[in-house]
């Protein structure tokens, strides 16, 4: 196998005293995972942060063998580490990718939704202009992994307008009318995953309430379920400014 | 061929950072073809550590005696207070001889991969230090890496409410580095940190 690509460093493990192993995620072949020598190493260790984007060049004689990757800093996010929420975004989306990802599967639109959100947060480190990204984001992973939710219409009337709420049982969205009964059992669907644009901070914790719900049931299981910490901190870093 | 006693102590050894198997292999030598020398003194060496060995109660370093040599010197300011991820930073900062306070180390750093969360580092002793009183400034001495830093972030939020000077360690151009070999990330955070000289 050889892969070499323009690629979103996700996870740095070490592995012995000088290495690393590195999990990319690159636009055509998905979530690779190679050694790098050296990894651990000074001249290495800036590059390798999670959130960079690095030019990989990956090598193995077969596809089950760890690759080994060789890694060229292209651009760095180290400038966003005085940033508290910056940082916290970066490492639980890079944590989050790694984690749900399977390896060696093409998932470009995920690449292009996680630069998307990585661009966003460098761009504004603030929050509010990257939280909605966020938000889609996680939607995103859901649906481009089979757990997707289905927002076009109500599961119950079928009507496309006034939807309002996200059945936790089905992932479907809910009308306003037909919800209202059972309000205190589902899941509030914000206006700008429906209609678009931006949403209000009620709104955006909204959408990560709805998210984190169907990640944690879906995706994030048994060990995995660990990285939801991370998620919990960021989470209550964003309540803390909305 | 070695018994199988001086390979299970070439093997002992291997597993030591920066030795493998050949190393450790001239390393059992030099013990065994001095015994008296080299290997005896060692061995009273390891024999007295492994006695006595014991995790500071105060600030977690490692020392045969609790509390540490750190935390018990009359030398060092109690009023400063430098909080680092491990045991060998504390080392690395105190071999220095740079920092005049005490330390206090966390045993990690939060880790969204690894499963870390606060409560598995040493942050509510950190705190409960901080409550005291007593403490006039913290420094926060975490790597600058992405975990580093989302651990330091996690604690200045925590110490917010008390009222400490709460300062962190400059981060930028390394001593000897040399502009043209450093990377982008480096040279901005250099570039944030720039200081009026004088």
């Amino acid at each position: 196998m050889h892969i070499a690509a323009e690629a979103i460093i996700c996870a740095v493990l070490a592995h012995g005293e000088h290495g690393a192993v590195v999990r990319v995620l690159t636009p055509e072949d998905g979530l690779q995972a190679g050694y790098v020598r050296g990894g651990r190493g000074r001249r290495m260790r800036p590059a390798l942060m999670p959130g960079n984007i690095v030019q990989v060049d990956l090598r193995s004689r077969t596809d089950s063998q760890l690759a080994q990757m060789t890694v060229e800093l292209v651009h760095s996010r180290a400038p966003l580490m005085s940033e508290a929420l910056a940082v916290a975004a970066i490492d639980w989306a890079t944590a989050l990718t790694a984690t749900v990802l399977p390896e060696a599967l093409p998932y470009s639109r995920i690449h292009s939704g996680l630069e998307g959100l990585l661009a966003a947060i460098e761009a504004a480190p603030a929050a509010r202009g990257w939280a909605v990204a966020l938000v889609r984001y996680e939607l995103l992973l859901l649906a481009e992994l089979g757990f997707g939710l289905d927002l076009s219409a109500c599961a119950a009337t079928g009507v496309t307008e006034e939807l309002r709420w996200v059945s936790p049982k089905s992932g479907g969205a809910v009308s306003a009318t037909a919800g209202e009964p059972y309000a205190a059992r589902l899941l509030r669907l914000p206006a700008f995953l429906v209609e678009g644009g931006e949403g209000n901070w009620p709104d955006i914790l909204d959408g990560l309430r709805l998210t984190g719900y169907f990640l944690q049931r879906d995706l994030l299981v048994e060990r995995r379920a660990v990285v939801l910490d991370a998620r919990e901190r960021l989470v209550e870093r964003l309540k803390r400014i909305g | 061929m070695a018994s199988q006693e001086i390979e299970a102590l070439v093997q002992a050894l291997s597993r030591l950072p920066g030795l493998g198997p050949r190393s450790a292999r001239r390393a059992v030598l030099h013990l065994l073809k001095r015994r008296e020398v080299a290997m005896a003194p060692l061995l009273r060496a390891l024999e007295a550590v492994n006695e006595s060995l014991t995790t500071c109660s105060i600030c977690g370093n490692v020392d045969t005696a609790d509390p540490c040599a750190v935390c018990t010197d009359m030398r060092r300011d109690p009023r400063m207070l430098c909080v680092v991820e491990e045991v060998a930073d504390l080392w690395a900062l105190d071999r220095s001889r740079l920092f005049p306070g005490r330390f206090h180390v966390l045993g990690g750093r939060l880790s969204a991969l690894e499963g870390i969360r606060p409560e598995d580092l040493a942050i509510d002793s950190l705190i409960r230090r901080i409550a005291e009183g007593g403490i006039d400034e913290v420094v926060l001495a975490m790597n600058a890496t992405l975990e580093g830093q989302t651990t330091a972030h996690y604690i200045a939020d925590r110490i917010a409410q008390y009222p400490v000077r709460l300062t962190q360690l400059a981060h930028g151009l390394p001593v000897g580095g040399e502009l043209d070999y450093l990377d982008e990330g480096t040279l901005a955070q250099a570039l944030r940190a720039r200081r009026p000289i004088s």
